[in-house]
């Protein structure tokens, strides 16, 4: 097959990519680069957005003897990405930039051209499985819980899957990483990516307040009305969040209070106890199917957050709803999130948190 | 393979090969005083004298530096810090929209870091600066001006400017005039004293010569501030051991590749006309840019509309046609390009480039190659698109 590899200049593409090289494809490799600002060095890796990076990637490509091209999606990236991820959080929601470019830019724009260009599939060093089952190629967790990314590729289509490769999937971290010092890979020892890319710094708090307008506005006690408080701007708050509330009087019984509610739109922050955050009834919108679509009452899994647990849930398909009643109750559901839906290992599907409460069973 | 790029980079020529390699192994700095230092510097003057009579110069104004993008640099910062040195009031510096990013970035650094009035003049729609466009950009009165740097062969779509019929418009004014002829010498005759200017820069790898080495042809009147200090071994100018290896192997190249090349033109542009006129059999919607007349014999430039060049490279690259999207790149990207734009381009178009440009080695079998490779490359590169440009664009 002709494969067109993605390298960011870190170890796991890389090895993944030569994985691909061994299993006898034709691989070219290429960088996105995805940072209007590509001049910066920093130390460590982010995945993405710096000259060392992209030159971690000619260097990996060049010893796999594949062509090495940069793609140029920063424009891309900054609308489907970065002004997505603004506008959500002005929106009092907590997106995840991750799930987003995946969508959009990796399995979307970079697919597209790929397939356009005469290639078979794309290669990335995503930790997840493909398997050929009765419907197809079926994406599934990794060996590796401690490195499974199924949740942010919950977005890809069967189609996209069907398209996908991703080489690491059978193995952990530890073994990637001796594979990448016994090929001789240079970027063996390299960090591993974190938090989000665009923000170099790790200040999401404060790369925010850049871009979104602050409005001081009040805190509301939830269960009194009253006002208890005063913020600098609803939007740097997300539910069941409790640091930086500094409210000055405790409640009656003491107790600690957490960002209940979010309401951007009249700028007031909800505070209250913590049992009011718990939720057993979650609806979300924008499904995205990775399979055929469940039967209404389906027992799956359901996961809310990159490496949070998988829940026992029965789902609802409606017109634009889904609607995934949990078994148990859960703390805490910020708005924006994807919901992940598993069958075992199985990735069914993912829809984005639009709403989530107490049903009236609980 | 087919190398269609050579305006990028030529391969050496063998005799420059020759003559270079024999130094590398042997003893002797230019500057030193015993028997070896003078063998070292009797080689370097030597070529400098070679080097002036191929350009029309002579070899005292020959300064040998480590490459184009240095002698342009001197170029224009060097000239431009010494005018305004001399007459505060010359804090203006004209130059064109469709230079080499080596001209381009020095004349736009000066003016955001340096205080420097920058004036920008629009070519004509075949990327020509034009006597009246000059004249205009003076205005009434020029005494503002330190410095003029116009390209004299533009190097992605190849027009050559008549430098001559510029510097006479800024000659009456007394203003120094620097040119990047940088792409000129394997493809024109090149008198510097003709054109007229009083600095103008070349360099090695374009004309068959070794990379790491070009010069700043400066007329003795003209000063400099250097940007370099240390020894001062060229003029004071420029400072640094000098690298008589490669500057004997510059000096090689140009002297052969001045003695061959009327029998180099000839051929080089039967074989460009055929290329182009077999790409637009192909892609009858292809823009062919530039001037057809005053243009140099090696370059052809398309933009093939609704195909990305980015990916027409990648995909003729697989079939073994090595070509440029003829932009500059940053951090490996290649940028819209600023030539096309400044002609009058739109967006897409200058996204949707290809530069073939060919050397005194390429052979009817590079133009067929990239004949037969073009029509699927241009066929998939139209399916995957242009896609839109949603935000402002990178400041090239």
């Amino acid at each position: 097959m002709r494969v067109l590899a993605a390298l960011s200049g870190g170890v796991d593409s890389a090895v993944a990519a030569a994985r691909a090289v061994d299993a006898g494809h034709d691989v070219t490799a290429v960088h996105l680069a995805l940072s209007r600002n590509p001049q910066s060095h920093r130390t460590g890796a982010r995945g993405c957005c710096t000259i060392e990076d992209s030159n971690d990637a000619f260097r990996a490509a060049d010893m796999l003897g594949a062509p090495f091209y940069v793609w140029d999606l920063s424009s891309e990236f900054q609308e489907k990405v970065i002004e997505d991820f603004i506008s959500e959080y002005a929106a009092g929601r907590t997106p995840n930039p991750c799930l987003r470019c995946n969508e959009s830019i990796k399995f979307e724009a970079v697919l597209d051209r790929a397939m356009a260009l005469g290639f078979d599939a794309v290669c990335t060093g995503h930790y997840a499985q493909i398997f050929q089952g009765p419907n197809g190629a079926e994406l599934h967790r990794a060996v590796d819980p401690l490195k499974d990314q199924s949740y942010v590729l919950g977005v890809l289509t069967a189609e996209q899957i069907s398209y996908s490769m991703f080489p690491l999937g059978d193995s952990t971290k530890v073994e990637v990483r001796a594979e990448a010092d016994r090929r001789g890979i240079l970027v063996a020892a390299k960090p591993d990516s974190h938090d989000i890319c665009f923000i170099p710094d790790g200040d999401t708090a404060g790369w925010l307040s850049r871009q979104i307008e602050s409005v001081p506005g009040e805190v509301i006690d939830a269960e009194t009305g009253n006002k208890v408080g005063t913020h600098a701007g609803a939007h740097a708050f997300t539910v069941g969040q409790r640091r930086g509330l500094a409210l000055g009087n405790p409640t009656g019984d003491g107790e600690r209070r957490y960002v209940v509610d979010v309401d951007v739109k009249n700028n007031v922050v909800m505070v209250g106890p913590p049992v009011l955050l718990d939720i057993d009834l979650i609806e979300a919108i924008k499904p995205r199917w990775s399979g055929p679509i469940p039967a209404n009452g389906s027992r799956i899994h359901v996961q809310i957050r990159a490496h949070g647990e998988a829940l026992p849930a029965s789902v609802h398909i409606g017109d634009e709803l889904v609607t995934i009643q949990l078994d148990e109750h859960l703390r805490g559901l910020a708005a924006g999130q994807a919901a992940v839906m598993y069958d075992g290992t199985r990735v069914i599907g993912s829809a984005t948190i639009s709403r989530s409460r107490r049903s009236a069973s609980v | 393979m087919a190398y269609l790029d050579h305006a990028a980079t030529t391969p050496m020529l063998p005799e420059a090969v020759a003559a270079m390699t024999e130094l590398l192994g042997k003893p002797g700095n230019p500057s030193s005083l015993h028997a070896s230092g003078r063998k070292a510097r009797r080689l370097v003057e030597e070529s400098r004298e070679r080097v002036a009579r191929s350009l029309g110069c002579s070899s005292a104004e020959v300064v040998f530096t480590a490459g184009g993008t240095e002698a342009n640099n001197i170029g224009v910062k060097g000239i431009a810090w010494d005018q305004r040195n001399r007459d505060p009031r010359r804090n203006r510096i004209i130059t064109s929209a469709v230079e080499h990013h080596a001209v381009m970035d020095p004349v736009r650094w000066l003016g955001e870091s340096e205080g420097f009035e920058v004036t920008w003049v629009k070519p004509d729609s075949f990327g020509q600066i034009t006597p009246d466009a000059l004249r205009s950009a003076l205005g009434e009165d020029p005494t503002d001006v330190g410095l003029v740097s116009i390209i004299l062969a533009n190097n992605e779509v190849g027009t050559i400017n008549d430098i001559a019929a510029l510097t006479a418009v800024t000659r009456e004014f007394g203003i120094r005039f620097h040119t990047d002829a940088v792409q000129a010498p394997a493809w024109l005759e090149v008198n510097f004293s003709q054109l007229g200017v009083c600095a103008m820069s070349v360099s090695g790898h374009k004309v068959g010569g070794p990379h790491g080495i070009g010069a700043l042809v400066i007329s003795r009147d003209c000063h400099v501030t250097p940007l370099i200090h240390g020894g001062g071994q060229e003029r004071d100018v420029r400072s640094g051991t000098l690298d008589a290896p490669a500057i004997v192997g510059f000096a090689t190249a140009l002297e052969i590749t001045s003695a061959r090349k009327v029998e180099t033109v000839a051929r080089v542009s039967a074989l460009r006309d055929d290329l182009v006129r077999r790409v637009r059999e192909i892609a009858p919607d292809a823009i062919y840019n530039g001037s057809v007349t005053d243009r140099l014999a090696n370059n052809a430039h398309f933009v093939f509309p609704g195909c990305l060049g980015d990916s027409l490279l990648m995909l003729l690259d697989a079939q073994g046609v090595e070509c440029s999207v003829g932009s500059a790149c940053s951090a490996g990207v290649p940028q819209p390009s600023h030539v096309l734009l400044g002609m009058g381009a739109d967006e897409d178009a200058a996204r949707s480039t290809l530069r073939f440009t060919l050397g005194p080695d390429s052979t009817q079998a590079d133009v067929d190659a990239l004949i037969n490779a073009l029509p699927s490359a241009i066929d998939r590169a139209k399916r995957a698109g242009v896609p839109k440009i949603t935000t402002a664009p990178v400041r090239v």
